[in-house]
């Protein structure tokens, strides 16, 4: 008994001190931005490498979520008559949730669990400690870097996958419900208000930084060889999947307390 | 030039360093010996700063570096270069930029002049035609040598290696024993190296120091150390000799451990 009570200790303690370094490490990244050396190219590089590489999953998470939805709206909305308004249900659903938590859980699958393999596998190679040696700081370098990129691309592509999702819903409504297009279109953006923009931006914002930093977290802990590298790579996808859709509520229920 | 007084560490509530002191002149080689897990890299973390030890002091070039932050370190680290175990070069570029690496990132040095030392470093190493290639195409022995080009590129003060033999085939193992006992004659470099590899220990040290179990059981010459009766010396040098008996096992504290052929009880005879 008394054994068990000492385990769960440890383990809260052993939360409690991952979320301390993991906060730590989230500080001194992002302030490693307003320091010398800025290393652009290597940003430029990891923008490239998440933005450009992920454009083929969010194209196709919207259009095929864009879709569905359509197909599902004009379901429910078929006994009141208002069919032709399901433009206004895909575009508010689409960029207020879904768009920013399909993209941010993709984005998590591709690019988050990609850092923390690539963190990983400097980790246990000692490429990092090399790093250090060679008078670098690798926080700056490796994981700064990759926030500033993921900041500016995770945001982009969730403007894509609304886009997308929007277009596949008009493919769905103009050749398998007859709904006019400008009509579809003209419905579509009569949903959406300036407050949308916070959504839309803000969100994804606060989900490129949870994919980065819990990618780059889980990467740089490593440790045990190669199993550790595994091991990295799945908890950073779990960790930063189950804390996006988290937020995500949290940050809905703030916007709605604050009226917008 | 280095040097460790009473060191202690501990990992997870294990003490893996106790009570380590070493003193490093100038110009020397100090090899490190030890079976594996003894604390080996651990000590020469501690001397890069990468790690920070619960008590004692480490003075390096007259600096004390226990409790520096990490950019106070930046100016000591200036002056060494390691080479690790398993060479840790950057995946991610070429031979020429790892080699490079420190030059460039230092920007002191205008293009050509680090493209030429770049050359140099990889001409002692005996490898200046690999310098487009990426480290996964190297073998091991190749990765080894660019390690040791990388360290020599930036001409740091001090060399530390992590067992720079080991996992060699025999003629590897000859090049690099040999290219730091190049540097120790030529360049007059401060060189630190830990190994298990007795052969190439031999060749290159000035001084031994043996950790076992994270304590330093000896100090001194290479023939004060083979004239050493400590059983776990012995046992480390000639294990042919103390191990001789089928069944025969290190004992933890030295002695020999026999475990007879099975179902007969173990026994412990002290050697
Ligand atoms: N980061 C670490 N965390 C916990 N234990 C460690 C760590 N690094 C090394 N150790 C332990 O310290 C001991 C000494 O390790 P090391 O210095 O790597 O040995 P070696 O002499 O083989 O180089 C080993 O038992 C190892 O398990
Ligand atoms: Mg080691």
């Amino acid at each position: 008994m008394d054994l068990a009570v000492t385990r769960i200790e440890d383990t809260l303690k052993g939360y409690a001190a991952a979320v301390q370094d993991f906060a730590q490490l989230c500080v001194t990244a992002a302030a490693g931005a307003f320091r010398r050396p800025w290393y652009v190219q290597e940003t430029i590089y990891h923008m490239n490498r998440i933005g450009v590489g992920s454009i083929f999953i969010v194209v196709l998470t919207g259009i095929f979520t864009g879709m569905v939805l359509t197909l599902q709206g004009a379901i429910q909305l078929e006994p009141y008559g208002a069919v032709p308004y399901v433009s206004k249900l895909v575009s508010a659903s689409v960029v207020r949730e879904l768009g920013p938590v399909l993209a941010a859980l993709m984005i998590a699958g591709r690019v988050g669990s990609g850092i923390a393999s690539e963190l990983a596998t400097m980790q246990v190679t000692e490429q990092i400690d090399a790093l250090r040696a060679e008078g670098t700081d690798p926080i700056k370098k490796l994981i700064t870097t990759r926030l500033i990129a993921s900041l500016v691309m995770v945001p982009v592509l969730t403007v894509i996958t609304d886009g997308i999702a929007m277009m596949g819903g008009y493919l769905i409504a103009h050749f398998s419900l007859s709904i006019d297009t400008f009509f579809y279109w003209t419905w579509a953006f009569a949903a959406l208000g300036p407050m949308d923009l916070v959504y839309g931006l803000l969100k994804p914002l606060v989900f490129g930084f949870i994919v980065c930093m819990v990618g780059c977290y889980a990467g740089i802990t490593t440790s045990g060889g190669t199993v550790g590298v595994g091991h990295s790579t799945t908890h950073a996808m779990v960790t930063s999947s189950i804390l996006i859709l988290v937020s995500d509520f949290f940050m809905t229920k703030l916007f709605i307390y604050w009226g917008w | 030039m280095i040097r460790f007084s009473n060191i202690f560490l501990k990992f997870d509530g294990r003490q893996v360093l106790q009570n380590i002191s070493m003193d490093v002149p100038a110009g020397q080689t100090q090899v490190i010996l030890g079976g594996s897990g003894c604390g080996k890299t651990t000590t020469l973390r501690l001397i890069l700063g990468l790690l920070h030890p619960e008590s004692g002091s480490i003075v390096i070039n007259g600096q004390e570096i226990v409790g520096l932050t990490e950019r106070q370190m930046a100016s000591i680290r200036a002056q060494m270069a390691m080479v690790f175990q398993g060479a840790a070069l950057f995946d991610s570029l070429t031979v020429r930029e790892n080699v490079g690496y420190r030059l460039w990132e230092e920007g002191a040095l205008d293009n050509e002049s680090i493209e030429q030392r770049v050359a140099e470093s990889l001409r002692f190493v005996g490898l200046e035609d690999t310098l487009d290639k990426m480290p996964a195409e190297l073998s091991g022995g190749m990765k080894k040598r660019v390690a040791i080009a990388r360290a020599l590129a930036c001409k740091p003060k001090i060399i530390l290696y992590d067992e720079p033999t080991a996992g060699l085939d025999p003629i590897n193992t000859h090049l690099v024993s040999e290219l730091v006992c190049r540097l120790h004659r030529e360049e007059h470099v401060t060189q630190i190296v830990v190994t298990h590899d007795l052969e190439c220990a031999y060749r290159i040290a000035d001084r031994l120091i043996m950790i076992h179990r994270g304590e330093a059981i000896f100090d001194g010459s290479v023939d004060a150390l083979q004239a050493s009766d400590d059983p776990r010396i012995r046992t480390f040098l000639r294990p042919e000799e103390v191990l001789a008996e089928p069944g025969c096992f290190p004992h933890k504290d030295g002695g020999v451990r026999v475990v007879p052929p099975m179902s007969e009880k173990a026994e412990q005879a002290p050697a």
